[in-house]
């Protein structure tokens, strides 16, 4: 772009002196295309939230009125699917496991993932390209790939059916993808900026903590939240590595289906609460969001 | 470590990796590399030349193994002689 | 951007990071090439075989299918995922309580567990008691994810762009909005058509956030295994069994160690060469990208 107008009242200004069609036909055109777009953009998300409705919905029925006939809506409202989850600790306890090595490994992740970041966004240092490479081909290799070695590793080391292997585990993918992301934020920091505080006289753990941490907060919101999606979601790894004490809740919705069937209310009712501390994730993090998907590469 | 059923072919294989790596670091450290363009379309150190040298010769030893009745010793020379054009011309 | 200083310190930096993932990266790779030299029938009880299991799955039919099926599904996926995920960042509010409500209600998808992803949609797809399969049963259509092969192809894609799509719309819609608004107003003085918004202003703020998308979802796709077994266990038949699946059952199914190794290794080896020909394609654009100021 050659030009630019600073701002909007002189863009329509000119607008109106060069635009051949009248102000009012085009304020009309611009109301129904922005309505075309609400609808086209309520048809999209009306169809994405169907199967998680459908979901809740059996999840607020009983087994008899799921299986017996249709119904768009709960016609008995009940929540002993959801009673059923909360009083039994074997069931429960999924989801604090499943919680306890999200935290854990978001934690460890950060730890190393944010110095190493500032390494690969300041400094050239020998290898750093093939590294960096490899790092991403760890983030591309199938976890199937890894199941049994895995396995034996963690049995081996003693660390079998712990949170911390899971967390550990989780690292493989997490770690990586934290690196690709928070280098791009700290690389559109201008360097003289950490220049500045070194001949303020920062030392470099406090002028990281105290100005440039700040710096790219929403950068590291951002990276939270896929960290969190990525070891929330997975569960291949975290399967193979767990098998009482610490066993993630995906794994133990397997347990519904008994000898008398599935019991589908349950299912239901442990998918949905599956979803929800997504969505509190989300909330926290809405106003980053929309900045930092680009990965601080726009 | 013997859930790790290692077999000297392989501790073989993964030494020479780790030399190789070993010797690449020390090489740069004396004689730092500077990036040209070779025949390959894009332009390379001497890691990125390295690299592919060990991925095409992954590829060819697969081609060797999988579709002809060759020795796998065949398919090493191959590799070695691509690895040393590469890291000459590439 | 590009005044980064040669320091050799930097790899104390970069240590703590390379310990860890390599504990979880290197270890379990080396097991898996030993692997696939040995009859592993034991702890204590191997052969070696030396290049045998290579040669018997690279000549396996039903895995070189299952590897064409792969490449098939991950394109499909792509040209349908990205058109899609650009449309809808096109249409999504750009400020106020909207916005964040979409954004929220997209993300959702994103933010449930993968075989959670395929219990859903085994329900909302089943005849009986799922909504989707109900009603096009009453519609008179037949559908059937378990006896037809079709059916159960249709279902997978329909799933993954319904949990996928949201993370491209994403990316777009970030990448659409670090436009300056100036730009905008320079199209209208122009009377630029929309399309023309899209092609030379929109577009182009867009291949950044599209690179990564398609490498994101290429990866994930070509590592699909979770919802395909939950929703279909890979049947009918093995219609929709993909390469995972098929490591999967070889590795823990049939505790073929060997064989599955090998398998692993050459897969990784395609996954690789795939990335490093997609990475450095990306570099090499950057690079040229660089000297006008850009990226």
């Amino acid at each position: 772009m050659s030009y630019q107008i600073e701002n909007t009242q002189q863009g329509e200004k000119y607008n109106t002196i060069f635009s051949k069609v009248p102000a009012a036909t085009r304020r009309k055109r611009n109301t129904r295309s922005r309505l075309r777009k609400r609808l086209l953009l309520g048809t999209y998300i009306v169809l994405l939230m169907l199967p998680i409705y459908w979901l809740l919905n059996m999840s607020l029925q009983t087994n008899s009125e799921i299986l017996g006939s249709m119904t768009l809506w709960p016609k008995n409202l009940t929540f002993d699917n959801y009673i059923g989850i909360f009083s039994n600790p074997s069931w429960y306890m999924g989801y604090v496991n499943s919680i306890t090595y999200v935290l854990m490994n978001m934690l460890i992740t950060m730890l190393v993932a944010l110095p190493a970041a500032y390494a690969f966004s300041r400094y050239k240092f020998i290898g750093d390209k093939h590294l960096f490479f490899w790092l991403l081909t760890n983030l591309m290799a199938p976890p199937a790939v890894f199941l049994l070695p895995y396995f034996q590793l963690y049995y081996s080391v003693g660390l079998f059916d712990t949170h911390i292997a899971v967390a550990l585990a989780h690292c493989l993918f997490n770690i990586p993808l934290a690196i690709w992301i928070l280098e791009g934020f700290m690389s559109s920091v201008p360097k003289e900026i950490d220049e500045t505080a070194y001949i303020d006289g920062y030392s470099f753990p406090k002028f990281f903590v105290k100005i440039f941490i700040p710096m790219i907060s929403s950068g590291i919101g951002v990276v939270l939240f896929f960290l969190f999606m990525f070891s929330w979601v997975e569960l291949l790894l975290a399967r193979t590595l767990t098998s009482t004490d610490a066993q993630p809740i995906g794994m133990i919705m397997t347990r519904t289906s008994t000898a008398s069937g599935i019991d589908w209310g349950t299912l239901a009712a442990a998918g949905m609460l599956t979803i929800v501390p997504g969505i509190l994730v989300v909330y926290f993090v809405r106003n980053h969001i929309a900045k930092g998907f680009a990965l601080g590469r726009t | 470590m013997s859930w790790m059923v290692w077999t000297l072919p392989t501790a073989i294989f993964f030494s020479s990796i780790a030399a190789m790596l070993a010797g690449m670091t020390v090489w740069e450290i004396y004689s730092p590399t500077v990036e040209r363009k070779g025949f390959l379309p894009i332009s390379t150190t001497r890691g990125d030349r390295l690299f592919v040298s060990l991925l095409s010769a992954a590829f060819i030893h697969l081609g060797v193994v999988g579709f002809t009745s060759l020795s796998i010793l065949v398919a090493s020379a191959i590799s070695v002689l691509w690895l040393l054009v590469l890291m000459r011309w590439g | 951007m590009n005044n980064k200083v040669y320091n050799n310190r930097a790899w104390l930096l970069v240590l703590p990071m390379l310990v860890l993932v390599a504990f979880s990266a290197i270890i379990p790779l080396m097991t898996v090439v030993n692997y696939s030299v040995q009859d592993v029938l034991g702890p204590h009880a191997s052969f070696f075989t030396g290049t045998e299991w290579f040669r018997t799955m690279l000549n396996d039919p039903a895995l070189q299918t299952a590897f064409g099926r792969q490449i098939l599904f991950s394109l499909t996926i792509l040209a349908i995922q990205i058109p899609l995920g650009i449309g809808i960042a096109l249409i999504m509010p750009k400020q106020g309580w909207q916005a964040s409500a979409v954004l929220i209600l997209i993300t959702l998808p994103l933010l449930i567990p993968w075989n959670v992803v395929g219990s859903i949609w085994q329900i909302f797809t089943r005849g009986d008691i799922g909504l989707m399969g109900w009603s096009l049963r009453e519609i008179g259509i037949e559908y059937n994810i378990t006896r037809n092969a079709g059916d159960a192809w249709f279902t997978i894609i329909l799933m993954d762009v319904w949990h996928w799509t949201p993370l491209v719309a994403m990316l777009c819609y970030s990448g659409l909005r670090s436009i300056p608004e100036a730009y905008y107003q320079a199209a209208r003085i122009d009377r630029a058509s929309k399309w023309a918004v899209f092609r030379y202003i929109q577009l182009p703020k867009l291949t950044n956030v599209l690179v990564i998308a398609v490498l994101l979802r290429f990866m994930h796709s070509f590592m699909i295994y979770a919802e395909p077994f939950v929703l279909t266990g890979g049947g009918p038949g093995s219609s929709t069994t993909f390469l995972s699946q098929s490591l999967a059952t070889m590795a823990i199914g049939q505790q073929d160690l060997g064989p599955s190794a090998a398998f692993s290794i050459i897969y990784f080896l395609v996954i690789l060469l795939v990335s490093w020909v997609f990475y450095t394609t990306i570099m090499h654009m950057q690079k040229d990208k660089t000297p006008q100021g850009g990226a």
